[in-house]
């Protein structure tokens, strides 16, 4: 028995605590956020957050973050009310396939929550790990851009806060 | 992205003007031959295409699948125009067998050439019929009515929606059945000037879900009583099971099945990871003959044009007037073995219940596959249905066919429980079909005025389409392994010379293929079949010879091309790179030029490409690529933007960093650290220029870019080093070695 937090919610599940993290958010939890792209840590589709850190869930086993704070794309917001994030992601229309995305918007979310302001090389290297295949690039990194200074616009009062959806640090 | 909009209004601007002066075909010639439009024959009613709800929405039929291209956004789209409905009151159901036509495949950029087409008139035809309906109801000609937002109004104020028409009529209390009727292809749809939800960048209706972790993939799928499984293939071609251990494998936690059928191994669990763990175990216990033996890596090239091969000649023309030689020219280029390397896995749930199987899968061919796999089932076609649900995002014939027969072998052992099966990514890299490595040699003569007098290219290549159920064979990759199995199926021919034949005027011209039969490694279509590395080839030498020449790149093309729509694209890439003509190379940065219309009759893309090369260690970064594309009518702007961006980034990684690996028995590129591919740092920033031509047909454009961008990449490398590398990928150590 493990006692995981995600989402701002507590889930007692009967799991090997080795099992990794991954299965667990998807089938245990019905979350389909984190996506298994290589189950090696080599591709970042399943990042996902642990205590603010990204995290790669397919070579996480469950046990090492019971009790510690999960976040994974579903716990940003909905699609009624998406996360700031989420919202660049949808009007920069960053997805071809998509697959790829979620992980590209939790490792961005964990940028982006440590540098407000990043640079687009800075936004080149913290995604260095998340890969794509589809050629999306371009549009992610406007899209990672833009939720930057609809952030930075939102701190300095310049602008109506839209983090709904957000779950509380 | 508001560079890119800028850049397209004023494209719409100038493109006006060249419409009036180019435009050769008029609107509305769609059809191939006597025909009906596009696809229209795949579904004989209007009902076939779209069914109008009670609530005056409309459910649109499309044989043509999602694969990350956009495509049902497209498609909704047109259908929205044509009747007269916001975009979101369209519902799109998209492959499923028995429900919507059957269009065959999702392949070779066609989805909007034959399915737009299609739907466009279907739909046209519709309203019309509704039309009819309203003016017999109302008692007024139809031409004194109009339609908007899903409403039919009467110039007297009175008004009828398409879902009371849909109810039907209220005097004879029936529902109505004005679709059931034959599409004729007869009802012209809306002429260019009128049009204003095609042609507009409307936002994917997919993004929204997928953005917020909605269930959008078939990986996502979850159905009461599920259970996964995963398969074990021979470690290499050719190997035969000779021993397993499946007792061991049985006694594992949670396994619920051991399936051996031939050298076909599989194993159901009902938790993933005990599935995953079971593999492992199961692969360990398997006891394998040796593989059949691979040619030699460093010597695949003579290898392909050794062994026997068919060969033809694709193009064939001489002009006796033709100018004397005064310099030929000759290079061989090659290309190695890719990988589609899907960031997901292939994957397919399969159920197996009294008798008949329901498969959900990323096939871009609900049909065929249906059929190929009731074949390898011994099932009735009737009692297998395959239903398209997305995968990771599709660039060809990938492992999603596979994994679904793999899906139902497995379901066939657990009768009425839902088996999902996701390939490992060592399955995927080491067993998806990959695009065929080719040799491309060329030859040319240049006459005394710099023109190109002659030109022969001949290429070397194994088959690029074996798709199951092409030729009426089966083709899906465990069928291979299986006790009665269906074997591997050696195509005959496919798209090794796809863009071999230059679009250029040249007086005398030689295009030969040899198609090499025997296949070591499986290949199949992968985006462009045999298109990128022909064009690579040929437009490396065209500037080959533009410098030989002492000519610009830019104009030796310009003045080697009759076909103004392509001469439109070239002129537009030079002007919005400010391409100079005489430029030189300081040694480390260059900038190359590429060209092609694809397959040479659907969308034309002119690619600029400017690099950097570290003249000590080989390393190229490429900077900045400016496109300019030409899809005739554009439906979605952004879409197809994304198309040729997407395109040119992906042909990037090709051309700088990828090639399948093996050795004398397997596949050893079997994770992204052995098949890297282009990351973030090194992604090129990319600008895509868009020329509508809004009377013109649909132009396939998916596929346009790859060839284009990699002979600019290349030629760029070139410009900047002085020195050419013809072999691809442009491996660090191979650009150490032309620098000297």
């Amino acid at each position: 028995m493990i006692a995981l937090e995600v989402n701002g919610g507590r889930h007692d599940l009967e799991v090997d605590p080795e099992t990794p993290l991954l299965y667990v958010l998807r089938n245990d939890l019905g979350l389909n956020g984190a996506k298994f792209g290589c189950g090696l840590g080599e591709c970042g589709a399943c990042t996902v957050l642990v205590d603010g850190e990204p995290v790669l869930s397919c070579v996480t086993p469950a046990g090492l973050v019971a009790g510690r704070r999960i976040v994974t794309l579903e716990g940003l917001g909905t699609a009624e009310k998406p996360h700031p994030l989420q919202l660049a992601f949808i009007e920069e229309q960053a997805a071809q396939c998509g697959y790829c995305a979620g992980g590209m918007i939790m490792r961005s979310k964990a940028l982006l929550d440590q540098t407000p302001a990043p640079g687009e090389q800075e936004i080149r290297e913290a995604l260095a790990g998340n890969l794509c295949r589809c050629g999306t690039h371009g549009a992610i990194l406007r899209a990672v851009s833009r939720a930057a200074a609809v952030g930075r616009a939102v701190a300095e009062g310049r602008m109506a806060g839209v983090a709904a959806g957000e779950v509380k640090p | 992205m508001s560079g890119r909009e800028m850049t397209r209004r004023q494209f719409g601007r100038s493109v006006a003007g060249l419409v009036v002066t180019f435009s050769l075909a008029p609107d509305l010639i769609d059809a191939a031959g006597d025909g009906l439009p596009g696809n229209l024959d795949a579904a004989p009613q209007l009902a076939g295409w779209l069914r109008i709800e009670v609530d005056g929405r409309v459910t649109v039929f499309t044989g043509k699948v999602e694969l990350g291209q956009g495509i049902l956004t497209a498609l909704a789209q047109i259908a929205a125009e044509e009747l007269d409905l916001p975009l979101r009151d369209i519902r799109i159901i998209s492959g499923r067998t028995g429900v919507t036509p059957d269009e065959g495949y999702t392949t070779g950029s066609r989805s909007l050439e034959d399915g737009g087409t299609a739907l466009r008139y279907a739909c046209a035809e519709a309203r019309a019929v509704l039309l009819d309906e309203a003016a017999a109801r109302l008692d007024v000609p139809v031409a004194q009515l109009r339609t908007g937002n899903g409403t039919i109004f009467t110039v007297d104020g009175r008004k009828l929606t398409y879902a009371e028409i849909a109810a039907g009529d209220p005097a004879n209390q029936s529902p109505t059945r004005a679709l059931n009727r034959p599409a004729t292809g007869r009802v012209a749809p809306k002429p260019a000037a009128t049009r204003t939800i095609v042609g507009t960048s409307a936002p994917r209706l997919d993004i929204p879900n997928k953005m917020t972790g909605g269930p959008a993939f078939v990986q996502d799928l979850r159905l009461p009583g599920m259970v996964f499984g995963r398969v074990v293939r021979p470690p290499g071609p050719g190997a035969g099971l000779e021993n397993v251990d499946i007792d061991r494998v049985r006694a594992l936690p949670g396994v619920l099945a051991v399936v051996r059928d031939g050298d076909f191994l599989g194993v159901v669990a009902e938790r993933e990871e005990q599935a995953i763990k079971a593999r492992d175990v199961l692969a360990g216990v398997a006891g394998w003959s040796a593989s059949a033996p691979l040619p030699e890596a460093g010597r695949i090239y003579e290898w392909l044009r050794t062994r026997p091969a068919d060969r033809a000649v694709v193009a064939e023309k001489s002009d006796p007037a033709a100018a004397p030689v005064v310099k030929r020219l000759e290079a061989t280029f090659t290309k190695p073995y890719l990988a589609h390397a899907s960031l997901g896995p292939s994957c397919a749930v399969a159920e197996m219940r009294t008798g008949r199987l329901h498969v959900r899968s990323h096939t871009q061919g609900v049909y065929p596959l249906r059929n190929s796999l009731a074949e390898v089932l011994r099932l009735d076609p009737e009692a297998v249905v395959v239903e398209h649900v997305e995968g990771a995002g599709c660039y060809g014939h990938n492992g999603a066919d596979d994994a679904a027969l793999d899906a139902a072998l497995l379901a066939r052992a657990l009768p009425g429980r839902p088996v999902k099966v996701q390939w490992m990514r060592d399955d995927e890299c080491a067993w998806e079909p990959f695009g065929s490595a080719m040799v491309m040699q060329l030859s040319a003569g240049l006459g005394a005025d710099g023109a190109i007098v002659d030109w022969r290219h001949e290429v070397w290549s194994n088959a690029h389409s074996s798709r199951p159920g092409r030729s009426g064979r089966v083709n899906l990759l465990a069928a291979w392994h299986l006790a009665e199995p269906a074997p591997p199926y050696l195509a005959r021919s496919g798209g090794e010379d796809r863009n071999a034949v230059p679009l250029y005027e040249i007086p005398n011209l030689t295009v030969v293929r040899h198609l090499v039969r025997e296949m070591p490694l499986r290949t199949s279509a992968l985006r462009t079949l045999g298109a990128y590395a022909n064009v690579f080839a040929l437009e490396s030498f065209m500037d080959e010879l533009a410098l030989a020449a002492g000519a610009d790149p830019v104009d030796f093309r310009l003045r080697h091309l009759r076909d103004p729509r392509g001469r439109a694209v070239i002129e537009t890439a030079a002007t919005e790179s400010g391409w100079r003509p005489g430029l030189k190379s300081d040694g480390t940065r260059g900038r190359g030029f590429g060209f092609a219309r694809y397959k040479n009759l659907a969308c034309y893309v002119a690619c600029v490409a400017e690099v950097e090369v570290d003249r000590s260690t080989g390393r190229v970064r490429v900077r900045r690529v400016v496109a300019v594309a030409e899809a005739g009518q554009t439906v979605n702007p952004n879409g197809l933007a994304m198309q040729i961006e997407g395109g040119i980034v992906q042909a990037a990684s090709w051309t700088l960093k990828e090639a399948v690996a093996f050795d004398r028995s397997r596949v050893t590129s079997r994770d992204w650290a052995s098949y890297p591919i282009l990351a973030f740092p090194d992604v090129p920033k990319v600008e895509v220029h868009l020329l509508n031509r809004p009377e013109e047909k649909f132009l396939g454009s998916g596929e346009a870019s790859s060839g284009p961008a990699a002979a600019a990449i290349a030629n760029a490398v070139g410009h900047a080093l002085g020195r050419r590398c013809r072999d691809l990928p442009l491996l660090p150590e191979r650009l150490r070695q032309a620098a000297g």
